[in-house]
């Protein structure tokens, strides 16, 4: 691992930028309402912008370019299911969420139904899930950071938790809102330009001759002799017959066998051999190109696209930014800009991933796919300029660890300090503190595992847990909350019980059926049947207010009918008689 | 709740547009006022806007309250309003949950179809890394007109 200057100098900076901002705008923050919904005056277009900016993360950046170059046709699913995750929570969420005037998702959900147990239940499944994926953002940062300077793994977390930190606590949401916006500009910009110069060089060289080769029946080959360390253990398959040197000793690996050269061995493959490829990634360039074929691959698609669909509206730090809206009608002109700048970017990481394929395949070998964006541009561009267009991915790389992991960090320590601690300014950053600490310990201490896996169980676990509660809540009058409870239990045992089975069958084999590996299309049935059932056998729970709370949260805008519920708690006295009943612009 | 707003009612009727700058104090207000010395001018700017927009017929002002007390009524507008938003959003759900949820199986059922190419990109890439956003933008701006036309309506019937 060389030290890459440029790299570092860019990564530098975006630390630098994203401090100075934070503090710019964190002066204005006073009270809790600054802290928890930067006083809801964020207009649609910057806030699409920091949505889209806080969205973007480790997951997107990194790991989409790198499922292309493993997967191929089949990762491209992870990309719409991002975006029109977009679209169902503006279908059947987005406004209605902003009118009842919550200022986190406890708080809307005992708004709706009345009860302090669900409240405190959700509680704890946000900071669950607020954890789960704060933690690849933080091994993100370590393994990028180690890809571009000499540095142990824990470093980047570290670094990254106490920028964080630092801003969340001067000004909580008020801090974070233009930074993300920032962010979200740089990262689009450090993977478009990337990504133009690469197709210049690509076509310049007559590449496009080389580019009929991902549609042979052949793995990819190595273009030069390549030595290959692996650092992990991996699992190896071959496609063709190939001939290979594991630390010096010549061998002929054969298809059909699994091979796992231990770590720390160095394996040669002379130019123009064929690429061994990790296990569970495409092997030859045909099956890469084709998307499923399989019955059993056509059911887990299904079952990711259900829950990345559904689970967005769960994800509390997206959720939180959408109370920032001034009004309901505001909320879905954000989601609607979300849509068009989700979709501008993700453009830009499957050209990498498929870039990747033709020209970094050691990353087949090692199983690091994730390292795609950071590696491509250094092999396809030898010398300065490709370095400087690492350094220029390796920012965007950054910005979306920063960006993800601050919105993950204000909501979380939102939800603590109002529903654990008293809810002042006070007890918001000794949150802060917390919930930066405990994230960064596991970071450092748990073993680092693919960077989409566990988000993709963080979207599951948020599908099946609050996305019923908040579709039933908004759209039907007869839940409960003993049925959301039931609802929710369930559909969280559910998911967390297909996490150990996947974790265990992952260590003695790999026995799990798709439905375990990619749960959600059961899990969240489950979770919505339940909810259901429940409230009917419990029809006498359905809160007395529940016609005052429908007409709040579905009245349009200009009748006035939006209660501020951050005001009515925190606010100063004027504020509360100000805001407290009629409309309340700002 | 309702005993909140129900100055807020007078709030609105009390001033006449004649009286022009004539300030009618609001009394939960002055308490506060009298504390915070530098307070006054903005809340007197703010109270303008405020009174300055209901010159609506009484009709309007006994739809807003028939709403806000759950008239047998105003709970039948209400549940219209849900009703017709919930539909509309269905509706597009499906649209596009039928038109990506029958891309993995048309893949699947027909082998030949991933063969296909477009100017040199196989269709099933195009299919699957272009084509999506654009739907998903577009029937996101369709459901946001819908849906503020749909509370425009409502607005309308409810002030005339």
């Amino acid at each position: 691992m060389q030290v890459n200057p440029w790299a570092l100098t860019s990564v530098g900076l975006v630390i630098v930028v994203t401090y100075y901002l934070g503090r710019r705008t964190s002066r204005f923050a006073r009270s809790t309402h600054d802290f928890l919904v930067a006083r809801r005056t964020v207009r649609s277009r910057r806030n699409a912008a920091a949505i889209s900016g806080e969205y973007i993360s480790a997951a997107s950046f990194l790991g989409v370019a790198g499922l292309v170059l493993k997967e191929g046709a089949d990762a491209l699913w992870y990309p719409i299911g991002f975006t029109a995750g977009y679209l169902a929570l503006m279908l059947f969420v987005a406004a209605p969420l902003r009118r009842s005037g919550a200022y986190t998702l406890p708080d809307f959900i005992e708004a709706r139904l009345g009860s302090s147990a669900l409240r405190t239940l959700s509680t704890w499944v946000v900071v669950f899930i607020g954890v789960l994926y704060m933690l690849p953002q933080l091994q993100g940062a370590g393994i990028a950071l180690t890809a571009i300077m000499p540095a142990p793994a824990w470093l980047g977390a570290v670094l990254v938790t106490v920028v964080i930190a630092t801003n969340v606590m001067a000004g909580g949401m008020r801090a974070i809102t233009l930074v993300q916006a920032f962010q979200y500009w740089l990262k689009l910009f450090a993977l478009a330009v990337p990504t133009f110069i690469l197709c210049v060089v690509f076509f310049g060289t007559g590449g496009s001759g080389s580019a009929g080769s991902l549609g042979q029946e052949a793995p990819p080959r190595f273009t030069d002799d390549t030595t290959v360390t692996i650092e992990t253990d991996v699992t190896l398959g071959v496609a063709q017959p190939t001939p290979v040197a594991v630390d010096g000793a010549d061998e002929l690996w054969l298809p059909g066998e699994d091979y796992s050269p231990p770590p720390g061995s160095e394996l040669v493959f002379a130019e123009g051999s064929r690429v061994p490829v990790v296990d569970d990634g495409a092997l030859t360039n045909d099956s890469w190109l084709r998307p499923t074929e399989n019955s059993t691959e056509l059911l887990t698609t299904y079952s990711l696209m259900f829950a990345l669909f559904l689970g967005t509206m769960g994800l509390p730090h997206v959720l939180v930014r959408f109370y920032t809206n001034p009004d309901g009608k505001a909320a879905r002109r954000t989601t609607v800009q979300v849509l068009l700048l989700l979709g501008l970017f993700y453009l830009f990481p499957v050209m990498i991933g498929a870039l990747s394929r033709m020209y970094v395949p050691k990353l087949l070998v090692t199983g690091n796919t994730d390292a795609a964006v950071l590696e491509v541009p250094a092999a396809m561009l030898p010398g300065l300029p490709g370095q400087l267009l690492v350094a220029v991915t390796a920012a965007g790389a950054f910005a979306a660890f920063l960006a993800t992991a601050s919105g993950l960090l204000v909501s979380v320590a939102g939800v603590i300090a109002t529903d654990l601690l008293g809810g002042k300014v006070r007890d918001f950053r000794a949150a802060t503190i917390f919930v930066a600490a405990v994230p960064a310990a596991l970071a450092v201490l748990l073993p680092i595992e693919d960077l989409s896996l566990s988000v993709g169980m963080s979207f599951a676990l948020a599908a099946s847990t609050f996305c019923p509660v908040l579709v039933l809540g908004i759209w039907w009058r007869r839940l409960t909350w003993l049925g959301a409870m039931a609802g929710m239990c369930v559909g969280g045992g559910l998911v967390l019980a297909a996490v150990v089975l996947n974790a265990v069958s992952e260590r003695t084999g790999g026995w799990a059926p798709w439905f375990i590996q990619q749960p959600a299309l059961f899990t969240v049935t489950a979770a919505f049947l339940f909810t259901v059932i429940v409230s009917l056998g419990t029809a006498r729970r359905v809160p007395d207010d529940v016609n005052a709370v429908m007409l709040r949260l579905h009245a349009p805008d200009p009748l006035g009918f939006m209660r501020d519920r951050a005001v009515a708690r925190f606010g100063k006295a004027e504020e509360r008689v100000r805001t407290g009943r009629g409309r309340h612009r700002k | 709740m309702t005993d909140e707003f129900y100055p807020s009612v007078d709030g609105i009727r009390a001033p006449d547009p004649t009286l022009g700058k004539s300030v009618q104090p609001e009394p939960p207000v002055e308490p506060v006022a009298e504390v915070a010395e530098p307070e006054p001018p903005p809340r007197i700017r703010r109270q303008r806007v405020v009174l300055a927009e209901p010159s609506r017929s009484s009709g309007s002002l006994r739809a807003r309250v028939e709403l806000e007390q759950q008239t047998s009524w105003g709970e039948l507008l209400i549940k219209d309003l849900i009703k017709i938003q919930l539909r509309s959003g269905l509706a597009l759900a499906a649209l596009v949950v039928a038109l990506l949820g029958s891309l993995p199986a048309v893949f699947f059922l027909w082998p030949g179809f991933t063969e296909l190419n477009f100017v040199g990109i196989p269709l099933a890439w195009l299919l699957l890394a272009v084509a999506p956003f654009p739907l998903l933008f577009g029937v996101g701006l369709w459901y946001n007109r819908l849906a503020e036309r749909h509370e425009r309506d409502f607005v309308d019937m409810i002030e005339n």
